[in-house]
């Protein structure tokens, strides 16, 4: 019913997310931009379980505490790399290089 | 194993007759390592322990006579090949062939070992150098005694390895280390004729064991295919390298720079004949290849011929022997080739007494001028007849024995050597009313027998007797060997007197003793090649007619050389003519230097090793592969820029490539 609308906001979601992390320096944007990715995939998730079964709005949840967990991790690393250098611009951080 | 059906037999332990000399090289061979000064315990094993095996061979063989059985009896020990429908066995087999040549090798083999006790009683390497001779008979052991053919060759590489230890045994010289890599070199190329027929033979009769391939071939019926000439010639080629024939000869007089007693075994009386045993083994196959069995007998007279001119130019002591062994081995050839395998078998049997004798008999000489030049300080040469005369003053038993064998090589009745070499003679004859061109093979060996009187006339008078030329503080030092060097001269003397009685024709009222014995063994070729009888009136002429040559060759080297004539080495002015050219070989080995060795040479240093090697394989192929490594590496560090958009943009990239392979 509301498949093909969910499925298209879905998808511009995540194309805005992948634009995001791709055009962004700021590592802070970026890793909102990661999060708007997951979220696009939440929708997704949630719009199909009407079709294929219930699964997929149980695994919203896991996606969702993974995230969580995945937020609190990551913003530690980037509040430890602007402690450290002054910076979140990634550009500017680029020491694993070959 | 039909040994288990009678108790007490002595077959079962056949085994054994290799495993001893085998235990002899491994204990001589961690004395040689180890306590290289233990004297006693070398000679205890190296000597005890092959004359242990020649006793179990001669019980063996007795078993064997008792039984006279129609088919060979095998003796299978374990698995070794298994390999899809290829299946080789470790297994012995004995039969009559077997047989004669299992006396040969463990009882002439025991008598040189003895011999060596005393030749080599002051050598530094006498651990090492009976760990080898050990060695050396395990490995023909398993040559005359191996029930297939890759059983056979590990035996043929085996002896062809203790030949290159043994000749170049005093390897601190030069020329001794590259005798020894001659006679290996030349025996590969032969060799590689022999695994080429193991591949045939394979490829068309599905097996590789003796019974199975000749009975297949017996089967496949009397047509001469290519493929059966093919793989004869080809085994062949393997025979003119192990036994010294044209083209592959060049290696057996410079094996003369081993030991005596090595000469003597190795390269006289067993591992040289190696070759006629094949073809002898092979009988069925050369039967049914009558171009084959034309060449053997062609090359082996032309070889019979060609070295007995040489031999009567050395001045070498052991160089005349030795071309007079690859003389006689073409006469083995002629015999074999001829279709008369128990002939060849039988001169086999006289040459390798007759032969080791004279050998032992050189032997004894060069110890004893050795000793006297060594008491003298003096620097000649102990090996060169020039040197020498008037040796039966000194060495009274030696000069008796070897004229014994030297009348047994000429063929003067009732040696072995008479019987034998006319029996292969009258068999030459006999097959030229069938085909003409024996005519023309009997003729050069009648030649060969005139040459072989005259060179080994030529010898003993030049050895013996006229005036000494050692030297005149030298001559009151020259010796007679000791006992333990004349005991075994003494045996191979007797044995030499009483081989001909094995074979006497019943033109002298004998009955072919061995010819009857070998029936079994050659009645597959016996099909093909019926024996071919002379008339008795023929008989006689060709025998008077042999033994007058032999005699004239004797008399004419008697009354035309002198003695009193020649000077010692140092001295002698350098040959001229036609004698020139025998006494440089016919300068055949500057030809194979020239046309084979130096362009291999060349070919090798120029465009195998500055060209492939250099270029292709370090140039291309290591430094290349290593510049590759180095270049992708470099591509891979600058995609390596540390900064995370960038991967991010190849993240995305695969990502894409990815869906878009998936979803088409």
């Amino acid at each position: 019913m509301f498949l093909t609308p969910a499925l298209i906001v879905s998808a511009v979601l995540f194309t805005l997310g992948v634009a995001g992390v791709l055009l962004r320096r700021n590592a802070i944007i970026i890793f909102m931009c990661v999060e708007l990715m997951l979220n696009a995939v939440n929708l997704t998730f949630v719009a199909l379980a009407e079709r294929l079964g219930i699964a997929g709005q149980v695994f919203v949840f896991f996606v969702m505490a993974v995230a969580a967990a995945e937020a609190a991790v990551g913003l530690a690393i980037i509040l430890a790399i602007y402690r450290h250098r002054g910076t979140v611009n990634l550009q500017n951080i680029n020491l694993l290089k070959g | 194993m039909p040994g288990s059906l009678m108790p007490g037999s002595l077959l079962p332990l056949l085994w054994l007759v290799p495993a001893l000399p085998l235990a002899g090289f491994v204990l001589n061979g961690a004395l040689a390592l180890a306590r290289p000064t233990a004297r006693r315990t070398v000679t205890l094993v190296g000597v005890g322990l092959p004359v242990l095996s020649a006793a179990l061979a001669f019980g063996v063989v007795v078993q064997l006579v008792r039984l006279h059985p129609t088919t060979p009896l095998v003796f299978h020990y374990w698995d070794w090949l298994s390999v899809g429908d290829l299946q080789v066995d470790v297994a012995f087999q004995l039969d009559q062939l077997a047989a004669v040549m299992l006396l040969v090798v463990t009882g002439v083999g025991a008598l040189i070992h003895v011999f060596s006790v005393g030749y080599m009683g002051d050598d530094p390497g006498y651990a090492r150098y009976f760990a080898y001779l050990n060695l050396f008979v395990f490995f023909m052991l398993i040559l005359v005694l191996g029930a297939s053919f890759p059983v056979m060759f590990v035996g043929w590489e085996g002896v062809g390895l203790c030949s290159y230890l043994l000749i170049g045994f005093w390897f601190n010289e030069q020329v001794n280390a590259d005798a020894g890599k001659k006679a290996f070199i030349v025996n590969r190329i032969g060799d590689s004729g022999f695994l080429v027929a193991m591949f045939l033979i394979f490829r068309h009769t599905g097996s590789l064991a003796f019974g199975d391939v000749f009975a297949r071939v017996a089967a496949a019926g009397p047509v001469a295919a290519p493929v059966i000439t093919t793989i004869a010639l080809l085994l062949f080629l393997g025979c003119t390298g192990k036994s010294a024939q044209i083209p592959l000869y060049v290696w057996l007089p410079d094996a003369m720079q081993g030991p005596t007693p090595v000469s003597a075994l190795i390269h006289a009386a067993t591992m040289v004949t190696a070759g006629v045993y094949l073809v002898a083994r092979c009988n069925v196959l050369f039967a049914q290849a009558p171009v084959a069995s034309a060449v053997v007998a062609g090359v082996g007279v032309l070889t019979a011929l060609f070295a007995a001119t040489i031999a009567l130019k050395q001045w070498d002591i052991k160089r005349v022997l030795a071309y007079s062994t690859v003389s006689q081995l073409g006469y083995m050839f002629l015999g074999v080739g001829t279709g008369a395998y128990a002939a060849g078998m039988f001169h086999l049997v006289t040459h390798a007494c007759f032969k080791a004798l004279l050998f032992l008999g050189a032997g004894s000489v060069i110890h004893a001028m050795h000793q006297a030049l060594h008491a003298t300080h003096a620097q000649d040469d102990p090996q060169d007849m020039r040197n020498m005369g008037g040796l039966a003053r000194a060495l009274p038993w030696t000069a008796v024995l070897m004229w014994i064998a030297t009348l047994a090589i000429a063929g003067i009745p009732p040696f072995g050597g008479f019987f034998s070499k006319d029996a292969i003679l009258d068999a030459a004859f006999a097959q030229g009313a069938v085909r003409p061109i024996w005519y023309l093979f009997w003729a050069m060996g009648l030649l060969t027998a005139l040459l072989t009187a005259v060179y080994m006339t030529r010898l003993m008078l030049y050895t013996f007797h006229g005036p000494n030329r050692t030297g005149e503080g030298a001559f009151p030092h020259l010796h007679e060997a000791p006992v333990v060097m004349t005991g075994p001269l003494v045996a191979l003397g007797a044995l030499t007197l009483g081989a001909g009685a094995l074979n006497v024709p019943p033109l002298f009222g004998g009955s072919l003793i061995l010819s009857r014995w070998l029936a079994p063994v050659t009645a597959g070729a016996a099909r093909w090649q019926p024996a071919l009888e002379l008339p008795a009136a023929t008989e006689w002429a060709l025998v008077v007619g042999t033994v007058a040559l032999a005699a004239l060759g004797i008399g004419a080297a008697w009354r035309l050389l002198h003695p009193e004539e020649l000077v010692p080495a140092r001295l002698a002015p350098p040959e001229r003519g036609l004698g020139r050219l025998l006494w440089k070989k016919w300068y055949v080995d500057e030809a194979y230097d020239a046309l084979i060795v130096r362009p291999v040479v060349w070919f090798s240093r120029e465009v195998l090793w500055k060209i492939v090697d250099v270029r292709l394989v370090d140039g291309l192929l290591v430094n290349g592969s290593a510049a590759a490594a180095q270049a992708a590496g470099w591509v891979g560090s600058r995609l390596e820029t540390g900064e995370v958009g960038f991967y991010v943009v190849l993240f995305v990239i695969g990502v894409l490539a990815v869906l878009g392979a998936a979803l088409r």
